[in-house]
């Protein structure tokens, strides 16, 4: 147990919260405008895929989260064309966007099967990187990880300051009087949707171009799912989502360290762990008053 | 002020299969009261929603003030001065006050200040309202100061009104009348539409008359009955309901100490009510929407039990029966929600009577449906109560309002109920169809049925029933008879003003 470093396992926390911190935050936003998207891992896989694939052939990772997030707004794309112009059941539809993601990934990643992905660099923050522990903790990160907190603080401020976040959250409160009042309604949602869809091929990306980093079939592993069930039990709060998201960041780093260091406890019960210690600790947490969206799910049709 | 402010000329707008504005025109002058009236159907909604452009009409057009006025959308109508009040309220229960009435403003100031102006406008109309409390948590009344405020807040040249009092206890109609004739006397138009004629009466300068998407007519409301008033709307006569002295038999139904927690967030708990309904007697209960009408209909029609004790069937425990057994003993409901409640929307007419009526009428025989028994009971529904349907095999949906009405009350009617609940029986029913429901309750009771009508129509009440108790907040007052109640006592049974005032001037 000595051999785990404090500051090394901290530093991993954060790593390994980045991805479903990121599709969580999608997802919230989506939440929000009152669709209720299951197609979260789909879109990350796809993203993961898509930010590869470029990353690879142009050999600039940055290039490579912009193909990442537009891989997952096309996918979301789709959906939102089969939910808010079809009226399709968005619970079908998020479920069939999934399959048809994991499907359309390993197609798109036959060619890429065991190459490395172009380093992404550490940002450079000077002297601040030298502090000791905090140093090693807090600045020696990639951009993305400090892009993922400024998106919490961005969105939680957007939510609850601003006119654009105030029709986001009436629109997914109640869609019928949004529209009485003249919001675009199908409008409002299809941003929040292809917002939503280019988080999640982010952090579909931040796995295969950084965690990992390399390309395997399936490789987000649930990580979708996860992000789903922490926007619910956030209870809808972007503050929460980062709380959770790090608790299972942390307790997958863990494992993987008691793993490492060979405790005597079996392999499938630490692995399940982070799965069950997240849900638990939002069950607890969320069981608070706030409510889902009132319109959460709800088909919206425009009648006269 | 006698300016013309909007003037529509021959505005046509159709759906498919219906024509919901034919060739509409007329005036409205500034600092008017102007009624609109129709039956359900008849395109009052279409139009205020034209004018408040959510609509575009087909072809016609309008003029504001002499200048062409075809607002693209709401927010274009907003900025030319026309606001609206709607029917079912475009609020959001999560929201507080303050970030409803920014909703429904082009250019709202930030949110404090606009605390400090809602807090202005309601002082000054008397109207008090707290603009940092959530939504959900307000009374009926109360919503409805927030659109009033945020309709207000805009200084505009015309308010619409879509059905507004419908959820308003008779001195609170009376405080809403005082702030609109102040409106008016600013020289703010208003268009005004209701079902209820005798507010029009009260309240309104000149009245239009729609229907089938045509107007038929104007009138003077202070000058014209409101009966001449319906018949202008329904384009017939149609008979008064007309009731029979009876004495009222032995006690039928006995409700004692009901006390039930509220069954959800937005719910309302029932305080241990209690009350008697006779044979042959209607007891009519009164109420704003939102006391405990549907929590009380669920108590009684079983479809939420209590302690067995609570309620008593001609004198037997039933408060721990369902539904089923409740109706084999006699005990009917018809509860106000049609689609989805009353009847399930998308099955046919005869599904829906077979829905409550297997087991009265014998439509099963050996766990099989009886289909050609059930047809038959369909039919006769619609033979007896003129519900106008192609046939029974039609979708409960695609009947109109007044039309389902009349089958879903006319279904527990033919299974000759002993005691028959009943919410809101004539809700968004026109007058003639609303006249023939009342017609059928009353002869119900003649023969014996004990009735419990529960409605929000205090005409209809004081029509029919011959005792009255109002529901306020979940608790029961004490049943009155109903011949010689006055309208102030009626308000206080029900609650009064709450803690609305009359506008400062």
């Amino acid at each position: 147990m000595g051999a785990i470093d404090p500051a090394l396992l901290l530093a991993a926390l954060v790593v390994a919260a980045t991805p479903i911190l990121l599709a969580a935050l999608g997802e919230l936003v989506v939440e929000r405008a009152g669709v209720l998207n299951l197609g979260v891992e789909g879109m990350m896989i796809t993203g993961a895929i898509c930010g590869f694939a470029v990353a690879v052939n142009t050999g600039s990772p940055a290039i490579g989260f912009v193909a990442a997030a537009a891989g997952g707004a096309v996918l979301a794309l789709l959906f939102a064309l089969l939910t808010q112009l079809a009226l399709a059941n968005q619970v079908a539809s998020g479920l069939a966007l999934t399959l048809f993601g994991l499907g359309l990934s390993s197609l798109l990643g036959q060619g890429y099967v065991g190459i490395k992905p172009p380093p992404t660099p550490r940002l450079d923050l000077g002297p601040l990187s030298d502090i000791p522990f905090l140093g090693r903790v807090v600045f020696s990160h990639d951009l993305m990880v400090y892009l993922a907190l400024a998106l919490v603080a961005a969105i939680w401020a957007m939510l609850k300051y601003t006119r654009a976040g105030l029709i986001l959250r009436a629109v997914g409160e109640n869609h019928d009087a949004a529209h009485a009042l003249g919001y675009r309604v199908v409008r409002v949602r299809v941003l929040a949707i292809l917002f939503g869809g280019a988080c999640a091929g982010l952090g579909g990306a931040y796995i295969s171009l950084i965690r990992v980093p390399q390309w395997t079939e399936g490789m987000t592993a649930g990580a979708g799912w996860i992000a789903l069930a922490l926007v619910v039990f956030a209870s809808w709060k972007a503050g929460r989502v980062l709380l959770g998201a790090w608790l299972f960041g942390g307790v997958t780093v863990l494992q993987l360290n008691l793993q490492a260091a060979g405790l005597a406890i079996p392999v499938e019960y630490l692995s399940m762990s982070p799965y069950l210690i997240t849900i638990l600790v939002l069950v607890i947490m969320s069981a608070d008053k706030s409510r889902a969206p009132a319109s959460l799910g709800r088909i919206f049709h425009a009648s006269q | 002020m006698t300016q013309t402010l909007l003037s529509i000329s021959d505005v046509t707008k159709a759906y498919p299969g219906v024509i919901a504005n034919d060739a509409v025109s007329f005036d409205i002058r500034e600092g008017e009261v102007h009624a609109l009236l129709g039956e359900n159907g008849a395109g009052k909604s279409t139009l205020v929603k034209m004018i408040y452009g959510l609509v575009k009409p087909d072809s016609g057009s309008m003029s504001l003030r002499g200048a062409p006025f075809a607002p693209a959308n709401p927010s274009a109508a907003r900025a030319a001065g026309v606001a609206m009040v709607f029917q079912h309220f475009s609020l959001f229960d999560a929201l507080s006050v303050a970030e409803n009435v920014a909703l429904g403003m082009e250019h709202p100031p930030p949110l404090r200040t606009l605390a400090t102006r809602i807090r202005e406008v309601s002082e000054t109309y008397g109207l008090p309202l707290d603009p940092g409390r959530l939504t959900g948590d307000l009374s009926a009344g109360e919503r409805q100061r927030v659109e009033i405020i945020r309709c207000l807040l805009q200084e505009p040249r015309l308010l619409i009104m879509d059905e507004p009092t419908s959820v308003l206890t008779p001195q609170e109609v009376e405080i809403l009348f005082e702030t609109l004739r102040r409106l008016a006397s600013e020289g703010v138009a208003i268009l005004y539409i209701s079902h209820k004629l005798e507010e029009i009466r009260a309240l309104c300068d000149h009245a239009t008359i729609l229907r089938q998407g045509r107007n038929v007519g104007t009138c003077t409301p202070r000058e014209t009955s409101a009966r001449a008033m319906a018949e202008m709307m329904v384009g017939s006569t149609f008979a008064t309901p007309a009731r029979t002295a009876h004495a009222p038999g032995e006690v039928a139904l006995e409700v004692e100490e009901l006390s039930l927690p509220a069954p959800s967030a937005f719910g309302t708990a029932l305080k241990s009510i209690g009350f008697t309904v006779r044979q042959g007697e209607i007891l009519g209960i009164g109420g704003v929407a939102g006391n405990g009408q549907d929590e009380l209909l669920a108590a009684l029609s079983g479809e939420i039990t209590t302690n067995a004790p609570t309620v008593r069937l001609h004198g037997a425990p039933a408060g721990h029966l369902g539904p089923a057994e409740r109706r084999r003993r006699g005990l009917l409901t018809a509860p106000e929600e049609r689609l989805g409640h009353a009847a399930a929307p998308d099955m046919t007419l005869t599904e829906n009577a077979l829905l409550t009526g297997a087991d009265r009428e014998g439509l099963l025989a050996r766990g099989f449906v009886r289909w050609r028994a059930a047809r038959a009971f369909a039919e006769a529904v619609i033979a007896r109560f003129d519900v106008r349907t192609p046939g029974p095999e039609t979708a409960a949906r695609a009947l109109s309002g007044g039309n389902l009405q009349k089958f879903v009350i006319g279904r527990e009617v033919l299974q000759r109920p002993e005691v028959f609940v009943v919410n809101q029986p004539t809700w968004g029913v026109d007058a003639a169809a609303a006249a023939a429901i009342r017609q059928a309750l009353l002869d119900l009771a003649a023969e014996g049925t004990a009735i419990l009508c529960i409605s929000q129509d205090l005409d209809e009440l004081m029509e029919i029933s011959d005792r009255f108790a109002a529901l306020n907040e979940g608790r029961l007052s004490p049943a009155r008879p109903a011949a010689g109640l006055s309208v102030e006592e009626i308000g206080l049974m029900m609650g009064g003003a709450h803690d609305m005032e009359v506008a400062h001037v």
